[in-house]
């Protein structure tokens, strides 16, 4: 199974499992990664599982659709690579992304 | 108070499970009346997931948010509730055995005998961007909302935001402000494209600014703001004088005044017993996804169930002299006259 690593803002490092086919987002709420919120459920309508990907990584994951841009919209302190992990599909290519959580996801 | 309303039932929360809990109430001969802090019914699946379907509804096999809140609306549309959108509950007390007195902010003043609490997540609040030193600011310079347009005639504002509401109340706002700066993550709005256009021509005619940046930096004192920083996507900080901050990053679930109600909470939700989805106080009612008991999921098909268990409860509240036989919609007479099919 590919690996993630989150790094929390508090500096603490998680380095999970994380199964072909779910999303970063459902990853780190089965792994109690705490800077994740994902009020919606993953419906891309909230903008509280916003991640920094890791500049190394950014052009693995790839950008944001314009859905998705736009929700980024409601979410703070953004990134040039920052992206909803909700919307981020683990796959084989995504084994040892490395991702930071944000201070705040606006709750 | 001759303009305090009287309902058997208030249901603080009109989502899904509000919405379903009306129609059991109904069947039992019990009116509602609801209130919610959104300006439309449907709660989550109307606010957070519209378009998004949902799958786990028994015998539904597949239906999205807005559908299902339509569906609801048409089913207790036999029941007569009354709604209440846009605004908030702040106050709950109880003056009676059960009965209490609830107030909301537009200054509504309810006497129901049960109150019935399907507030889901908790009232969708405005996001407050994380700027350092931000709350002294709040209600006196920076606001969430605009109450009166007129609190902002000749003054300098600052909006923020990419999406409808910054874009409306920049062009409502923009002839009366002194001058007017709207500022957004990038040089793209998720708002209406006539906003989007209107907005341009205004900042091409010279009638208002717009920056493209992050807000970062508040300046000012005693709450009264007088400049914002700015970073823009290379880093680069500008400075912008202001008098007011308009932030408009959409809505976030908070639990809100249902914490200073006196009921007892477990990690913001509401424990019930699972017999009559009461809370520790009688007559005071938790469903949905507010309330927690052994075993509880979140799930709108619990909620339901939940509904229907609360309301045979309700009925002995309401009608402490009757006794409640319990029939079927698909036999009794009776329940088919109240949904004006019989």
């Amino acid at each position: 199974m590919p690996k993630i690593t989150f790094i929390e803002h508090d500096g603490s490092v998680h380095t999970v499992e994380a199964e072909i086919g779910s999303t970063v987002m459902e990853t780190a709420l089965k792994n109690d990664i705490s800077g994740i919120v994902a009020e919606c459920g993953g419906s891309c309508t909230c903008a509280t599982c916003l991640v920094h990907v890791d500049e190394k990584w950014f052009p693995v994951v790839g950008p944001p659709s314009p859905e998705e841009e736009d929700m980024i919209d409601t979410a703070f302190e953004i990134t040039p690579t920052s992206r909803l992990s909700c919307q981020i599909k683990v796959t084989e290519k995504l084994d040892g992304l490395i991702v930071r959580t944000p201070a705040y996801q606006g709750r | 108070m001759s303009d305090t309303i009287k309902t058997d039932v208030l249901i603080i929360g009109a989502g899904p499970v509000g919405l379903f809990a009306v129609f059991e109430l109904g069947l039992l001969d019990i009116k509602a009346h609801l209130v919610d802090i959104l300006d439309k019914v449907g709660g989550q699946c109307a606010e957070l997931y519209p378009e998004k379907p949902i799958y786990d509804i028994p015998g539904i096999p597949y239906i999205t948010g807005h559908e299902l809140t339509e569906a609801l609306m048409t089913q207790i549309k036999p029941f007569g509730a009354t709604f209440h959108l846009g605004e908030m509950v702040t106050t709950l007390e109880k003056i009676g055995e059960p009965a209490f007195r609830v107030r909301t902010d537009a200054g509504k003043t309810f006497e129901a005998k049960c109150v019935v609490i399907a507030a889901g997540g908790g009232s969708f609040q405005p996001k407050r961007p994380p700027i350092n030193g931000i709350e002294p600011y709040e209600e006196k310079s920076v606001f969430y909302a605009v109450r009166k347009m007129e609190n902002f005639r000749g003054k300098k504002l600052l909006i923020v935001g990419g999406g409808d509401s910054a874009l409306d109340w920049t062009l409502s706002l923009q002839p009366i402000a002194k001058r007017l700066t709207l500022v957004h993550r990038r040089d793209e709005f998720r708002g209406a494209p006539d906003s989007v256009n209107k907005m341009r021509e205004l900042v091409a005619a010279g009638g208002m600014d717009l920056k493209i940046g992050q807000v970062t930096e508040l300046e000012g004192g005693g709450g009264k703001l007088s400049a914002v920083s700015i970073k823009d996507k290379a880093g680069a900080l500008s400075r912008v004088e202001v008098d007011a901050m308009l932030p408009f990053f959409g809505l976030t679930m908070k639990l809100g005044p249902v914490a200073d109600w006196g009921i007892e909470l477990k990690d913001n939700l509401i424990p019930v017993d699972t017999g009559k989805f009461e809370s520790n106080i009688p007559g005071l009612f938790a469903i949905g996804d507010i309330n927690t008991y052994p075993g509880k999921l979140k799930l709108i098909l619990s909620g339901f169930h939940e509904a229907a268990l609360m309301s045979q409860q309700a009925y002995h509240y309401v009608y402490p002299d009757k006794k409640l036989v319990f029939q079927y919609t698909t036999s009794s007479t009776s329940l088919q006259k109240k949904l004006g099919v019989a």
